[in-house]
């Protein structure tokens, strides 16, 4: 039988142990993925005591208390702190979300902090996200029209205006494609969840004038045909938006156009 | 320093950060022509302009008409007298146009009937010169920012704009008062980079963090702002911080002005609508600065709601279900994450919380960098958004003018750069004396090894502004803040940095934040503590007069560190065409 082993460099192994020193009597153990490129160390795994009578409630509160109280040198990125910038998308309890929205009551026994999966990671929680983005600009994520009036705008009614909502909210946290096995094994061809999403918001937005060749754009093999349905990307959204529903209704506009 | 590695880079302009001004400005700059690079701490879609929700000011006359010179007045009025009307007139006489613009560019805006762009009343906006509230925000759901944050990058990015992402900027390059690009360092792998530029764009937005409750992002650390201030420059009106009057209470995560637009209203523990009382006319919709005075006034005297007594509710459960699904669907979901509040049935908890910078860089109204004395200008810097004060926003924002300064101020620095950069123009030669002095705070700062920790400095930082120099001040609440404000700063001198690494070092790119913020926070509460009278955000108990003969004039402060220089300059009182009269200073009421 074939063995698949990580390489010896990437074996994650026992990290430090923070013991709490405030003399909480409630106490949680957070366990956080960390990796140094610097070092030329091993990804770790550390243990932190974190005092959760002095800490808010959502899991980005725990890591800005352990950066802030016990360990500065924890990396991840976090900006708007109320789910509208993605930034802070990662793995929380072996599911993909924002941590500045996820409740750590939500959480039983305690809590793993892990990268979002299979991304290449820069250092701890930061992954790389530079293939989705480039995926992004491949599916020209702007509004094409020949229109000659510049003195007012394109009229669009309600009712198509209604075509965007569910698409146009997407934040680009990248929880749905790192979520998705398909994506995980063909990231490289495989536009994945995001990114369908999105040319999707295009194809159905009434204004563009060039709906037919995007979605010959995407037609392909591996671009769109590479989705299973696995559900995982609506499963994960942490907006609630369902690029599955999206996929499947681009997969529904080439097989009727 | 020779042991860093530096690497080069000539372009024709460059801009600092990436949010909706910046971006902006790239796609004008690209569009003419001129080689230029886009640099950003963070990636462009995660700027903070993504969480502007309720919409963006232009009188377009969708839903009743309008006229740009109204939408002047109310600016002018909002600002308390303190805007320059020049650029007033430039910001509203352009913003219809900006706004199609946008439409064109592919912003998802939420429709009227017949398929235009849906407009909604906002706080301070009014028909013919204060007569009757108009609806003049135009509006993507409550999402507008984040629409609009992400079609301009996709404008970006057909344009085909270098962006260097996650570059934290360090300082600026100046020789002979004339700026000549930035260094910056790479996060992803350690390196620092040096951009020469023959004209360098601020657009870095507003410093938010300096307090401890803020709607503003962990990002929003000034760090353009500083690096004028380091430049030997100064800023101006930052003793203006706009505290938006509904945040969520204990969270800070800010409720939409959109909200009372569509109709929801502000109550005290009594059950009042208490701004019938404060601004008989435009109640609820009276401008910022107004409403979060007087929540905090009733706060102050005991009628505020919880255990605590120390705030009020939003109301907006009576409100057509369909109308808060389609218009208010964002706040919806903010108020059950953070405040587990069921809008449908249930009032929001909400405080005055710091929102918005109205001081920053002084411009002219071609978005250049003024050196503070008269209208000279520095050659080769140029400021926008918020990190800019124009100064259209003057004392006192109005809802939903920030989103269009961006856009419009944007178009203007790249229009203004194009006139003045021939692209491709050689760049002289710059000594490595500025380089030098900039590494070396970087590696002092990378090496400290004292006592205190950033997050203990921060949030001493954040604390005593957030008490001496808050919505309502005292000549005693501020003198304490002049004093507390320097411990935090002092504090640095023996500043502990654990992380040395040079990849993605948060915990240095925090602590050059911190430095960054600190001198701001000097900065506002010295230009605070000076100024003698109450305008707009800035209210002194024992000054409550505005007063126009000694203070109707912008602060220009310079700032070295812990020492503050302060000065003042006139307010432009004319028009750029005489298209609009000057509006002359009155008594502001709503």
């Amino acid at each position: 039988m074939v063995q698949i082993n990580l390489p010896k460099n990437s074996e994650v192994q026992k990290g430090k142990y923070y013991q709490d020193k405030t003399g909480s009597k409630n106490i949680r153990k957070v366990n956080v993925y960390r990796w140094d490129p610097s070092d030329g160390e091993n990804p770790r795994v550390d243990t932190y005591e974190v005092d959760m009578d002095n800490c808010p409630s959502k899991v980005l509160d725990i890591l800005n208390k352990i950066k802030n109280e016990i360990d500065p040198s924890l990396a991840y990125r976090r900006s708007c702190a109320h789910g509208v910038c993605g930034s802070c998308a990662m793995n929380m309890d072996g599911k993909n979300g924002l941590a500045c929205t996820k409740p750590h009551s939500e959480i039983d026994g305690d809590i793993n902090i892990y990268p979002l999966p299979h991304l290449k990671v820069k250092k701890d929680l930061i992954g790389d996200l530079s293939g989705l983005y480039k995926q992004y600009q491949s599916i020209e994520p702007w509004l094409k029209t020949n229109t000659k009036v510049e003195t007012t705008e394109i009229i669009q009614s309600k009712k198509d205006r209604e075509k965007l909502d569910g698409a146009y909210e997407c934040i680009m946290c990248a929880c749905c494609s790192t979520s998705c096995p398909s994506y995980w094994w063909n990231g490289d061809k495989y536009l994945g969840p995001a990114v369908l999403l999105q040319a999707y918001r295009w194809i159905v937005d009434s204004r563009d004038e060039e709906r037919k060749e995007r979605l010959k754009k995407v037609a392909d093999e591996l671009k769109l045909y590479r989705c299973h349905t696995i559900m995982n990307c609506t499963n994960a959204c942490p907006k609630g938006l369902n690029p599955a529903k999206a996929i499947a209704e681009l997969k529904k506009m080439l097989a009727t156009s | 320093m020779s042991s860093y590695k530096i690497i080069d880079h000539e372009y024709d302009v460059i801009v600092l950060g990436a949010g909706g001004s910046g971006l902006r400005a790239a796609v004008g700059l690209s569009e003419a022509g001129l080689k230029t690079a886009c640099i950003s701490k963070v990636f462009p879609t995660r700027s903070h302009t993504s969480a502007a929700q309720g919409g963006i000011s232009a009188s377009l006359g969708n839903m009743g008409e309008d006229d740009w010179r109204w939408h002047m007045y109310d600016t002018v009025k909002g600002a308390d007298w303190l805007g320059d009307q020049d650029s007033i007139e430039y910001l509203c006489k352009e913003a219809p146009a900006a706004v199609i613009e946008l439409e064109k560019y592919g912003v998802p805006f939420s429709r009227t009937d017949d398929g235009k762009i849906y407009q909604r009343p906002f706080g301070g906006m009014t028909k013919n010169y204060g007569n009757g509230i108009v609806q003049r925000t135009c509006a993507a759901a409550d999402r507008t920012g984040h629409a609009i944050l992400h079609t301009l990058y996709g404008q970006a990015l057909k344009h085909n704009t270098e962006f260097f992402i996650e570059y934290f900027a360090l300082d600026l390059l100046m020789k002979d008062g004339e700026c000549k690009g930035l260094i910056a360092w790479n996060l992803n792998d350690g390196t620092i980079h040096r951009f020469r530029a023959h004209s360098t764009i601020i657009a870095t937005g507003g410093y938010g963090k300096a307090y401890y409750s803020a709607t503003s992002a962990h990002t929003c650390t000034g760090d353009g702002n500083a690096m004028v201030l380091r430049a030997g420059l100064p800023l101006q009106d930052m003793e203006f911080v706009q505290f938006h009057p509904t945040g969520i209470y204990g969270h800070g995560t800010l409720i939409s002005e959109g909200v009372r637009g569509e109709g929801g209203y502000l109550v005290n523990s009594k059950g009042e609508r208490f701004m019938e009382r404060y601004a008989p006319k435009a109640k609820d919709l009276a401008s910022r600065d107004v409403v979060s005075r007087s929540m905090s006034i009733e706060i102050n005297e005991g009628r505020g709601v919880g255990k605590e007594q120390d705030h009020v509710h939003l109301h907006l459960s009576h409100l057509d279900k369909s109308i808060i699904e389609s218009r208010l669907p964002g706040i919806t979901e903010a108020a059950r994450l953070f405040a587990n509040v069921d809008v449908t049935k249930e009032p929001i908890p909400v405080v005055p919380t710091v929102h918005y910078n109205m001081g920053g860089i002084p411009t002219n109204y071609k978005a250049e960098v003024l050196t503070g004395n008269d209208s000279e200008t520095v050659q080769g810097l140029m400021a926008i958004g918020e990190a800019a004060c124009v100064s259209v926003h003057g004392a006192n924002r109005l809802g939903s003018n920030s989103l269009i300064d961006l856009v419009v101020f944007g178009r203007a620095a790249a229009k203004r750069a194009a006139e003045i950069v021939k692209p491709g123009t050689p760049h002289e030669n710059i000594g490595e004396a500025e380089t030098e002095k900039c590494l070396e705070r970087f590696d002092k700062l990378r090496n400290s090894n004292g006592e205190n920790s950033t997050a203990e400095l921060r949030l001493s930082m954040q604390k005593t502004m957030q008490s001496k120099c808050a919505v309502f001040r005292t000549e005693k609440t501020l003198k304490e803040g002049v004093d507390d404000i320097r411990k935090a700063y002092d504090g640095m001198g023996s500043i502990s940095v654990k992380d040395k690494s040079l990849v993605f070092n948060t915990d240095l790119v925090e602590t050059l934040e911190y430095d960054n913020l600190i001198r701001q926070a000097i900065t506002t509460v010295d230009s605070a503590y000076n100024r003698q009278e109450s305008r707009g955000a800035h209210a002194r108990e024992d000054f409550p007069k505005r007063d126009d003969e000694k203070f109707m004039q912008h602060t220009v402060a310079w700032c070295n560190g812990r020492d503050t220089k302060i000065d003042y300059r006139p307010v432009t009182k004319t028009t750029l065409t005489n298209e609009v009269q000057y509006f002359p200073p009155q008594e502001r009421v709503y």
